[in-house]
């Protein structure tokens, strides 16, 4: 195809991502540099006949007027990173000399909220990504066991988890292990304890949302393998039974070979969509035990006063996260294609 | 799989049907049990004191005179005006499903056919915006949006909600261009068809099984979304995601839980009936990327 007709075919796609993605990356990162301004302070005077006070006042006018003026705000340059909503280095500092130990001082920096919801993310993405490929691999399995007539109405099932709105889906659990709900009143009286509560406890919290991430992103794991499963080569399997390859031996010498290139795929999906976990946080309403990074912009964002710098910081460090996360495959395919 | 040699031990046969039970009722349980229970009064959806009573709804009997009762429904759709999000949610799938087609059939196509190497490059770099979680963009919108009276209308969010579909959407369309053989269109242009004429009158008639496909996951990426359609959106304008989360911070205490729960059943029904006439394409869909590398 000629470059000129490539462009025109091109064009609409390319606007609409420059516009709307790679635009807001840069205009994030021009915010993240700038704070809001401060109100503009005057000194009255005010004479009476006992004598005459200063007091300082708000100027109302002078401050929208400047607002207006610079809607971006004063260039702060890295201040916000580093304040104590981001990196905190200072309180990072004097927790390091405060602290006797690694683990203390560890246990405290989570505390801060930035490295609270980078922890939260972290784990989160660690935990639910390989638990999800594992369980989705287990129902691949016992699927493709299943008489060819079973088959649709299994998947059909198996597809919902993965289908149904990421907030619906968490509230339709949110609901049911609530201290009142059905599931959260069998927990109580498995734990013999009348007030337990998801929404009391930390480790309950972190508990749920990795069930509910493994919950929703299994099907997508289950789905792929179960298509890959159908185009292993029968032959290859057959001339493994004939050299005395037991059951487990086929699993782990012809199925996973075979299946790999498709874990390698399905991990790098599923990273990249853990590591941006968000609507549970919501519907689990578990924002005062578990936050992520992209909660903790949401947070920013929303309410009455919009901290649009503070946002926009995390924003340029979860971006930078990614980059982290996605470096290998980048690194990877610059590598073969150099080689092609 | 019918020969003697494949056939499996009776205890792993049962090991993996029992397995296959248990995630069954763990995938479509939680759906049935608020569906059930979404007819009833919050006394009995929350029965704290008696599971039963979420089963044959003791105190909706008691309160209402019948065992199901469409307070919920009645609350949310009327009272609460939920069919005003439903019709804003409705504008903006289905806007946003045909812009990312359009968009997507053009650009998928030039990359399908380019042989350079910036096509690859264009890929690599839609699979990296298609990693930036969606909230991290909308941080970058609102400012300009709020200068320029851009926030907080309808299609600010779906020219949005296109942009953000669109790597995936070209990603999706350029494998399956891929697999139409490049002699179709060639030979139209050897008998004097421009490339778009090519496209036109012979890519755009064979095309069809692709688009659906993954016009299916457009669809769901905006049905689905909350982070672009909870912040860009005015009140009136909101989507029907972001109002069932804005029942969620208001119902507490006026005992309206009950709303929230109808709605969401409301907002699940759809994808029920999607899944069932479409499962085959959205398998295939989810498919498609993955097998062949």
């Amino acid at each position: 195809m000629k470059h000129r007709t490539f462009f025109w075919f091109f064009l609409p796609t390319a606007t609409a991502m420059l516009l709307f993605i790679a635009f807001p990356i840069v205009s994030v990162a021009i915010q993240s540099v700038y704070a809001p301004h401060e109100q503009v302070i005057v000194e009255v005077e005010n004479c009476t006949p006992f004598g005459c006070t200063r007091s300082s006042a708000i100027d109302q006018e002078a401050t929208r007027a400047l607002r207006e003026a610079q809607p971006l705000g004063r260039f702060v340059g890295l201040e916000i990173y580093l304040n104590r909503g981001h990196l905190a280095v200072k309180e990072l500092g004097e927790l390091w000399r405060a602290a006797p130990d690694l683990g203390s001082f560890l246990s405290r920096a989570l505390n801060l909220p930035f490295y609270g919801a980078l922890a939260f993310t972290l784990t989160y993405t660690a935990l639910v990504t390989p638990l999800s490929i594992l369980l989705g691999f287990v129902i691949a399995l016992a699927v493709n066991a299943l008489p060819r007539a079973l088959r649709g109405p299994t998947i059909f099932f198996s597809l919902l988890p993965m289908i149904v709105t990421p907030l619906i889906g968490g509230l339709i659990l949110f609901w049911m292990v609530d201290s009142r709900g059905v599931l959260g009143a069998f927990i109580q009286y498995l734990a013999g304890d009348p007030t337990l509560s998801v929404k009391a406890s930390t480790p309950l919290m972190w508990t749920m949302l990795t069930v509910y991430g493994i919950w929703s992103s299994a099907p997508f794991a289950f789905v792929v393998y179960y298509a890959g499963l159908q185009t292993v080569p029968q032959d290859t399997l057959e001339s493994a039974m004939i050299d005395g390859a037991t059951r487990w031996h086929r699993i782990r010498y012809v199925l996973l070979p075979h299946l790999m290139p498709l874990t390698t795929f399905m991990a790098l999906i599923k990273l990249m969509d853990n590591f941006r976990v968000f609507e549970p946080i919501i519907s689990f309403q578990a924002a005062a035990h578990a936050q992520s990074l992209s909660y903790f912009i949401y947070q920013d964002l929303g309410g009455e006063t919009r901290l649009l710098s503070s946002a926009a910081a995390t924003s340029v460090l979860t971006i930078l996260g990614i980059v982290v996360l996605l470096s290998p495959v980048l690194v990877r395919t610059w590598r073969n294609f150099g080689k092609a | 799989m019918s020969s003697v040699a494949h056939r499996r031990p009776l205890a792993l046969r049962i090991a993996l049907s029992g397995f296959l039970i248990a995630w069954l009722i763990l995938a479509a349980f939680p759906f049935l049990w608020t569906l059930w229970g979404s007819f009833k009064v919050e006394g009995d959806f929350f029965s704290r004191a008696d599971w039963r009573n979420a089963v044959f709804g003791t105190l909706t009997l008691a309160e209402t005179g019948a065992p199901f009762t469409a307070q919920g429904y009645w609350g949310a759709w009327v009272k609460e005006a939920f069919w005003r999000a439903a019709l804003n949610s409705a504008i903006v799938v289905v806007c946003v499903v045909c812009i990312s087609l359009t968009f997507g059939t053009l650009g998928g196509y030039a990359l399908s056919r380019s042989p350079y190497r910036y096509a690859f490059w264009l890929l690599l770099v839609a699979l990296v915006f298609r990693a930036m979680p969606p909230v991290t963009l909308v941080s970058g919108y609102l400012l300009p949006f709020f200068e320029w009276n851009l926030w907080g209308h309808l299609p600010t969010a779906i020219i949005v909600l296109v942009a953000i579909n669109q790597p995936f959407t070209l990603w999706m369309l350029t494998s399956f261009f891929r697999n139409i053989p490049k002699d179709l269109d060639e030979s139209a242009m050897v008998d004097g068809c421009s490339r778009f004429q090519a496209f036109r009158h012979v890519i755009i008639p064979v095309m069809w099984p692709g688009v659906i496909t993954t016009g299916l996951f457009s669809f769901l990426l905006a049905y689905n979304d909350f982070a672009v359609t909870a912040m860009l959106l005015s009140k009136e304008n909101q989507t029907m995601v972001p109002k069932i989360a804005s029942f969620l911070g208001t119902t507490q205490t006026a005992g309206n839980v009950m709303f929230a729960v109808a709605s969401v059943v409301s907002v699940t029904a759809p994808l029920f009936v999607l899944v069932m006439f479409f499962q085959r394409q959205i398998v295939s869909g989810l498919t498609a990327g993955a097998v062949k590398g």
